[in-house]
């Protein structure tokens, strides 16, 4: 029995060492898109295009447009340009954000109850429009804050921001990025493997043999499971000491999340080969159905509160979703086994329910 | 003695019938062919033999054992060569050998011996440690033919063996298989090529997924009044389809 599995996983590494191709792939994946995730995706804005416009050109209009320089938010393109610009400036992306200070500035503050400045957001980006309009609006209110020192704020919120509190984005992709990656290897893998044999015609010598098939199905696993962890483990302390994401919680609670979300993708990778011939379509099939929605449906990037409901119902149903709130709970907040005991119990539902059903197609198909 | 019975096996996918109330008998040390064009029935029909299809209705029996309750026992007692020759073309002869002796559960001095054995015999041991992708077709065929009996089983099953060989490489692997009959191994074999035939103890014909001949080749051959297996084979084919 454990001789049989042997000589199948075995044999099975040897695949891999042999295809040095998919190897080097298998590395160097996870390192070039925490590469890229960590320094090119953000969702950080920082030097945004802008232009400012000084009608009033007095101190007090130049205190406020200091404020605004000194900042990394805006890059200062250009200054006073003539209004009837402004529409042609926008419309050829030449900043995405124009500052008006009006002539009568200075005068206003001291006369008026309030006083307005003119502002272009170009909102195509809806995302960078707001995320201008808030800027604006603190600092504004600081300026105001220095101008009127006995200024009495009725009430103020002093957030403090916990689990990440430099709000860096690479906090909230690298661990999102471990599941993202281990699925895609653990499932994509599998499936091509054992395809690739039902191609080539060894799944019927193996078949003929008295192997049993949950032999053949555990012993092409374990080969993956391992370059599974792997990755994870490579990507984990790339994430530590590139970025610092640290690992706060049990270094053993978090290995047998892995493992429980691993086998998930693998389960993926079993059902997807039982409904493949070739490991073209099996590879295709693989992306469509777990790539997509762990990018799509997991709250890997897009946040699944402000989903409609249907899609935060269907979430439930995606591994990735659970296995994301366990592994940002352990690395960025320390979270024990109780907090997160919901999350591992669906984990680990949708894992035995996945293996159960791949494992029986894949006796079926058999025949 | 009798090793493999079969008895009004029937095997249907959905309204298709691809084998027909087939019944035959072959006995210890025998060449048993199975011709018959493509999608006649000679496939399936082994399938159900090596316990890797189920039988709709019908009984069969391989080396003893029953096909529905016993498939454990019979995979034990069989080897299994298909014309695709299922070696792994990325592994190296050894590690082929090797992998296949550890499916059939071979202890590793029993691998290690069995190994030497079959290179020798084989006459590959220059080759060990090359690439399966890199040895030529004929012998390939020799080496998924070892492989398949690593663990020296009683019956064999070929499965077009020699489709995609050379002739000498194919007249090589039919003294092969003479040998092996001769030490009292059971040998059923399908094959597209005629001339084989003629190298066959007895020969069954299918069609439609039934048996319509099986006979000695020198018998059928005086029955039709003809010279060679091909005419036979045409004779039959035509004579039925009318």
């Amino acid at each position: 029995m454990n001789r049989i599995l042997f000589s199948i996983t075995k044999k099975e590494f040897w695949h891999i060492i042999r295809d040095y191709q998919t190897l080097i792939i298998i590395i160097l994946m996870p390192i070039l898109m925490l590469l890229l995730f960590g320094y090119a995706v953000t969702l950080e804005m920082r030097q945004i295009e802008t232009i400012l416009v000084d009608q009033s050109h007095t101190p007090q209009s130049r205190a406020f447009l200091d404020d605004i320089t000194s900042t990394t938010f805006f890059k200062i393109t250009d200054r006073d340009v003539p209004e009837k610009e402004f529409e042609h400036i926008l419309q050829q992306r030449k900043a995405r954000c124009i500052i008006v200070i009006p002539a009568d500035f200075a005068r206003s503050l001291e006369t008026q109850p309030e006083t307005n400045i003119q502002v272009l957001v170009d909102a195509s980006d809806p995302n960078a429009a707001n995320y201008i309009r808030n800027y604006l609006i603190q600092i504004s209110a600081r300026f105001n804050f220095k101008l009127n020192p006995q200024l009495k704020m009725p009430f103020s919120v002093e957030p403090r921001i916990l689990y990440n509190p430099d709000l860096k984005s690479y906090f909230f992709f690298v661990p999102g990025l471990v599941a993202v990656i281990i699925l895609l290897i653990t499932s994509l893998l599998t499936s091509i493997a054992i395809v690739r044999e039902k191609e080539v015609g060894t799944m019927e010598q193996i078949l003929v043999s008295p192997v049993h098939p949950l032999q053949i199905v555990i012993g092409k696993m374990i080969p993956y499971t391992v370059i599974g962890l792997i990755d994870s483990i490579l990507i984990l302390i790339m994430g530590r000491f590139l970025f610092g994401v640290p690992v706060l919680g049990s270094p053993w609670l978090l290995l047998l999340s892995l493992i429980i979300y691993v086998l998930s993708g693998l389960s993926f990778g079993l059902l997807v080969s039982t409904i493949t011939e070739s490991q073209q379509v099996a590879m295709l099939t693989a992306m469509m159905i777990t790539l997509l929605p762990t990018l799509m449906l997991s709250g890997f990037i897009f946040p699944l509160k402000s989903m409609p409901l249907i899609f935060q119902y269907l979430s439930n149903v995606v591994p990735a979703t659970h296995f994301l709130t366990i592994i940002r709970g352990i690395l960025l907040k320390g979270s024990s086994l109780m907090d997160i005991l919901p999350e591992m119990g669906a984990l680990t539902g949708i894992t035995i329910l996945l293996l159960a059903i791949s494992i029986r197609k894949f006796n079926m198909t058999l025949e | 003695m009798v090793t493999v019975e079969v008895e009004n096996l029937t095997r249907t996918f959905g309204k298709f019938t691809a084998v027909d109330q087939v019944s035959f008998s072959v006995q210890k040390g025998e060449i048993f062919g199975f011709l018959g064009a493509n999608g006649a029935g000679k496939t399936t029909t082994i399938r159900m033999l090596c316990g890797l299809l189920m039988p709709s209705s019908g009984t069969a029996s391989v080396a003893g054992f029953d096909v529905y309750t016993q498939p454990e026992n019979i995979k034990k007692n069989i080897g299994y060569m298909s014309q695709r020759f299922s070696l792994y073309e990325d592994l190296t002869v050894r590690e082929n050998i090797r992998f296949y002796g550890g499916v059939y559960g071979l202890s590793r001095p029993q691998i290690s011996s069995k190994t030497d054995e079959l290179l020798e015999f084989l006459k590959l041991q220059d080759q060990a440690d090359a690439l399966t992708a890199s040895i030529p077709m004929g012998w390939k065929q020799r080496l998924a033919l070892s492989t398949a009996m690593l663990h020296d089983p009683p019956i064999i099953f070929l499965d077009e063996p020699t489709s995609g060989v050379d002739p000498v490489s194919r007249k090589n692997f039919w003294l092969l298989i003479y040998r092996l009959a001769e030490q009292g191994k059971t040998i059923f074999v399908t094959t597209h090529f005629m001339d084989e035939a003629e190298y066959c103890n007895r020969v069954s014909i299918m069609r439609d997924g039934a048996i319509i001949e099986l006979e000695k080749p020198q018998t059928l051959k005086t029955k039709y009044n003809v010279n060679t297996m091909q005419d036979v084979f045409m004779q039959v084919v035509e004579k039925k389809s009318l």
